[in-house]
C-alpha cells in the first residue's frame, strides 16, 4: 500500500496489448464461423458441396475459436494485466511472457489448419489433435510459471481475490487438459490418435473435462476478469470480502463434481448420474455469490449507468451469468435434463453464457483496457461503444429466446405420443418445426457480430489516434 | 464396485459438501476483526472490499440446496452402485448383458425403465389386440384389416416410428431398400408373405460373377443382356455374347429373367433396380455382387404389433 503510491513498477504491457489485440481479431473470426454455421443450419448450400466448408468441420472450429481464441486471449490479456497491477510487481520469467503469446497463437493457428481439414479426436471442445494437445500443454505450464511466479514475487502482503480465481482457472485447465487429452498416437508420423479411455469412462473422462471447461475457465477466469473490472471500473470497493471467500472455495470444490449431469440417462451408473446432478444443485449458490459481489459492488454508483456503455457490458453480463447459473442447474435435475437434452435448449443455455456473460464480460474488460495500454485518456467513441453494448444486448437476446423456443418445441415434440402409444412426430418434422427459430438465432448471431466489427473499428481510432489526444467522455443523456 | 471405491468417493464427496456447509458457517460471522461495513484493511491497485455481511436469503438459499442434496442423496443411489438408496430406485438393469437376459430380467425388475414400459404395454398393449384380434381369440385377416382405416393408420403410425429409417417415410425406399409402394415383390407380396418377412427377416445376397464371367468382359456382355431384358438398346453383340452366359444367372433369376419369390431374386426385365440401373449399376452388381439385409422384427416388436405393420404395407400396393 506504501510501496505502490511512491514508485509505478515497470509493468510488461506489452504482451497485455498482444493479447487484447488478438481478443478482438479472433472474437470476430471465431463468431463469423459461428454465424456462417448458422447460416448453413437454414440454408444447407451454403456449406458449397465442399469438405472443409461443412457443418461437422466448422462447427468444432467456431467453438475452439471462442473458447480458445478469444476468450483464452481475453484471460490471458486480462490476467497479465490484473496480477501485475494487484501484487505490483512486473511479470515473472523475462522473455517467458513472449512465449506465452506466439505459443498460443501457434496453438489456434494449428487449430484453424487442421479442423478445417477434417482431423479430430472427436472429443467435444478437445477435438485436437496430439500434437496440438503437446505444444498445449508446453505453453499452458509456460502461462502458470508466469502468472504464479509473478504472484510469488508480489509487493503486496495478501493475494487478491481475482489472481484466486485465475490461479484456479490456470491451475485445474492443466489438470483437465492433460488428464482428458491422454491418448496413443497410431504412429509418431500420424495426426491420428486414440483415446486412452473405453466406453462410459471415456464419456465420464470427457464431461468431467467439458464441464470444468465451462467451470473453470469460462466461470472462474471470467469471474476473476470480474473482480478487477468491475470495481475497476465502478471505482466502488468490492461489496463483500467474506462473500468472496466463501463463494470462490465452495464454487471450485462443487464445479469439479458436476460433469456428470451431461450424461444423465446414459450409460453412466446411476451412482454417478445422482451425484452429478446434486453436486450441480449446490452449484447455484456458489455461482451467484459471485454475481451477488459484482452487481453489489456498484451500489452507490447506479447513476454511472447512464452514462458509462462499459459499465452496461460488466452488469449486464453479470446478469446473463446469474441468469445461465440458474438455467445450469435447473437443467441437471433429472427429469428438467429428460426434456432438455439433445434439443436446441442447450445450445441457448450456453450461448446465455458465452455470449451474455464471457464475450460481454470480455468487451467490457476490453474497453477498459484499451485507452490505458494505448496512452489514451478514453475510446474514440463512446457512442459506438454504446451502440456496441444494445448489438451485443439484443444480439444475444434474440439468439436465446431463439433457442429456447425451438428446445422446449423440440423436446415436446419428441415426446408426444399418440392413443396407441406411437410417436406423434417424426424427427424430420421437429426439425422443419425449427426452421424459423434457426432464421432468428442466425440473425442474432449477425448482430452480436457486427457489434464486434464496430468494436474493432472504434480500437483502430484509438490506436492509431496521436497519444494522449482522446479525452475522457460521457454519453449524452 | 469394490469397497475402496466406495469409500473413496463418499468421503470425498462428503468432504466438500460439509466443508461448504462448515465454510458457510465461519463466514456467516465476522471473525474478520473489521467492524461490519467498513472496508477490510488492504487495497489492490486502489481497490477496496468492504467486510459486509453476507445476504441472508443468499445464506438461505445455500443451506436449502444442501438439504435438498443430503436427502436426494440418501433417497437415490449416490455413492455406490451397491447401494440404490432408500427408495430401492434403479434407471435400468445395468448389467444386463444381451437381448435374452434383458427379456428374463424384465420379468421380476422394478427398474424405471422396466416399470415405463410394462405401463406403456399395459396401456397400448390393449389398443393393438382390439385392431388385430377377431373376438375368437385369432388375428384378423390380414387383407381385411387393410380395408380398416383405422387399423391402418395405427400400422402407418408403427411402420413410420420403426421402418421409415430405411424404407422411407413414404415407403418408396430408396437404394438398396425396396420400394414397398409398388407391385414388384423381391419375396412375394401376398400378405401372410410380407407378414413373414418382416417377423423373420431376409438376407438376399447375390454372389460376385466377376471370376466366373472371365473379367470386365463378360461383366459387360452379361449387363447388356440384361438391359435389354427391360427393353433398352445395347450393343447386340455384347447383348448376344451374354445371353449365352445368363445360363449361370438363370438358376436364380429365371431362363426369363423374371426372377424369383423363393430365393428373394428380382425381376430383370422390369425397369426397377434396387441398386441402381445405370449400366456401371448393374455392371457393379455383377462383378461384385450385393448384400441385402432385412431384419427380424417378431422380438423387437412383437406379434401384434407386425401385424398391424404388415396389413399397412399390404395396403399400399393395393390402393389403386
Amino acid at each position: 500500500m506504501t510501496t505502490a503510491t511512491i514508485t509505478q513498477p515497470d509493468y510488461n504491457m506489452k504482451v497485455v496489448r498482444q493479447f487484447t489485440l488478438t481478443t478482438i481479431l479472433w472474437g470476430i473470426i471465431g463468431m463469423a464461423v459461428g454465424v456462417l454455421i448458422a447460416a448453413q443450419l437454414v440454408w444447407p448450400a451454403l456449406n458449397f458441396d465442399t469438405p472443409w466448408l461443412t457443418y461437422s468441420r466448422l462447427r468444432p472450429l467456431h467453438t475452439n475459436a471462442v473458447i480458445f481464441a478469444f476468450g483464452t486471449s481475453a484471460l490471458m490479456a486480462t490476467s497479465f494485466y490484473v496480477v501485475q497491477r494487484t501484487c505490483q510487481t512486473r511479470l515473472f520469467g523475462g522473455p517467458l511472457a513472449s512465449i506465452v503469446f506466439w505459443g498460443w497463437q501457434l496453438v489456434i493457428l494449428s487449430a484453424v489448419i487442421t479442423l478445417p481439414l477434417g482431423y479430430t479426436t472427436s472429443k467435444e471442445y478437445a477435438e485436437l489433435e496430439w500434437p496440438i494437445d503437446l505444444l498445449i500443454t508446453a505453453v499452458w505450464v509456460v502461462y502458470a510459471i508466469v502468472f504464479f511466479g509473478t504472484m510469488a514475487i508480489r509487493k503486496t502482503s495478501h493475494i487478491y481475490v481475482a489472481n484466486w480465481f485465475f490461479g484456479a482457472f490456470i491451475l485445474t485447465v492443466a489438470v483437465l487438459h492433460i488428464v482428458n487429452s491422454m491418448a496413443i498416437p497410431v504412429s509418431l508420423g500420424s495426426m491420428k490418435s486414440y483415446s486412452i479411455y473405453a466406453g462410459a469412462v471415456d464419456a465420464m473422462v470427457q464431461w468431467w473435462y467439458g464441464h470444468n471447461a465451462v467451470g473453470f475457465l469460462l466461470t472462474a477466469g471470467f469471474l476473476g476478469m470480474m473482480y478487477y473490472f468491475v470495481p475497476k471500473q465502478a471505482n466502488r470497493p468490492v461489496y463483500s470480502y467474506r462473500l468472496s471467500i466463501v463463494h470462490f472455495w465452495a464454487l471450485i470444490a462443487v464445479y469439479i463434481w458436476a460433469g456428470p449431469h451431461h450424461l444423465h440417462y446414459t450409460a453412466l451408473p446411476d451412482w454417478a448420474q445422482s451425484l452429478g446432478m446434486v453436486m450441480s444443485l449446490i452449484l447455484f449458490a456458489p455461482s451467484w455469490g459471485g454475481m451477488i459481489n459484482g452487481i453489489m459492488t456498484l451500489s452507490g454508483a447506479w447513476h454511472k449507468l447512464r452514462t458509462d456503455p462499459i459499465l452496461r457490458f460488466l452488469v449486464v453480463s453479470l446478469s446473463f451469468y446469474g441468469m445461465s447459473t440458474f438455467e445450469g442447474p435447473m437443467m441437471a435435475i433429472k427429469t428438467v435434463n429428460a426434456l432438455s437434452h439433445y434439443t436446441d435448449w442447450t445450445v441457448g443455455h450456453v450461448h446465455s453464457g458465452a455470449l451474455g456473460w464471457v464475450a460481454m464480460v470480455s468487451i467490457g474488460a476490453i474497453y477498459h483496457l484499451i485507452p490505458r495500454l494505448f496512452g489514451q485518456q478514453g475510446m474514440y467513441s463512446v457512442a459506438l461503444i454504446n451502440l456496441h453494448f444494445w448489438m451485443a444486448t439484443i444480439g444475444t437476446v434474440l439468439y436465446i429466446v431463439a433457442m429456447w423456443i425451438s428446445g422446449v418445441m423440440q423436446g415436446l415434440m419428441w415426446r408426444a405420443v399418440n392413443a396407441d402409444g406411437t410417436l406423434t412426430y417424426t424427427f424430420v418434422e421437429s426439425l422443419e418445426k425449427s426452421y424459423p427459430f434457426y432464421t432468428i438465432r442466425f440473425f442474432g448471431g449477425l448482430v452480436f457480430l457486427s457489434g464486434m466489427l464496430i468494436m474493432a473499428y472504434n480500437t483502430y481510432k484509438t490506436i492509431t489516434a496521436e497519444k494522449g489526444s482522446i479525452k475522457p467522455q460521457e454519453l449524452g443523456e | 464396485m469394490s469397497l475402496f471405491w466406495t469409500i473413496w468417493i463418499s468421503v470425498i464427496t462428503l468432504i466438500v459438501v460439509i466443508g461448504c456447509a462448515i465454510l458457510l458457517r465461519l463466514t456467516s460471522r465476522n471473525d474478520t476483526g473489521v467492524p461490519e461495513g467498513e472496508p477490510m484493511p488492504h487495497t489492490f491497485d486502489g481497490i477496496q472490499e468492504m467486510n459486509n455481511p453476507l445476504p441472508k436469503w443468499w445464506v438461505g438459499l445455500f443451506w436449502f440446496t444442501i438439504v435438498i442434496a443430503v436427502i436426494y442423496s440418501f433417497a437415490f443411489p449416490t455413492f455406490t452402485a451397491n447401494y440404490n438408496g432408500l427408495l430401492n430406485w434403479t434407471s435400468s438393469e445395468q448389467s444386463v448383458m444381451n437381448p435374452e437376459e434383458s427379456a428374463e430380467l424384465a420379468k421380476t425388475s422394478q427398474s424405471q425403465y422396466q416399470r415405463e414400459m410394462n405401463a406403456a404395454d399395459d396401456k397400448f398393449g390393449a389398443v393393438f389386440k382390439e385392431l388385430a384380434y377377431q373376438p375368437s381369440g385369432e388375428y384378423k385377416d390380414l387383407t381385411l384389416i387393410a380395408k380398416d382405416p383405422e387399423a391402418v393408420k395405427v400400422g402407418q403410425r408403427l411402420y413410420l416410428q420403426n421402418c421409415a429409417q430405411c424404407h422411407g417415410s413414404d415407403a418408396r425406399g430408396s437404394k438398396g431398400f425396396p420400394n414397398l409402394t409398388d407391385d414388384d415383390w423381391l419375396y412375394g407380396g401376398e400378405a401372410e408373405t410380407i407378414k413373414a418377412t418382416i417377423m423373420h427377416g431376409r438376407n438376399g445376397v447375390m454372389a460376385a460373377w466377376k471370376d466366373v464371367l472371365g473379367g470386365d468382359q463378360g461383366v459387360t456382355e452379361v449387363a447388356s443382356y440384361v438391359l435389354q431384358l427391360s427393353g433398352r438398346r445395347v450393343n447386340a453383340i455384347e447383348a448376344q455374347a451374354g445371353e449365352e452366359k445368363f445360363v449361370i444367372c438363370a438358376a436364380c433369376h429365371g431362363a426369363d429373367g423374371k426372377g424369383n419369390h423363393a430365393l428373394g431374386a428380382p425381376n430383370l426385365t422390369d425397369k426397377i433396380w434396387l441398386y441402381g440401373g445405370s449400366r456401371k449399376a448393374v455392371e457393379d452388381t455383377i462383378a461384385n455382387g450385393r448384400n441385402g439385409v432385412m431384419p427380424a422384427w417378431a422380438k423387437v416388436l412383437g406379434e401384434d404389433k407386425v401385424h398391424l405393420i404388415s396389413a399397412f404395407v399390404y395396403s399400399l400396393s393395393q390402393e389403386k
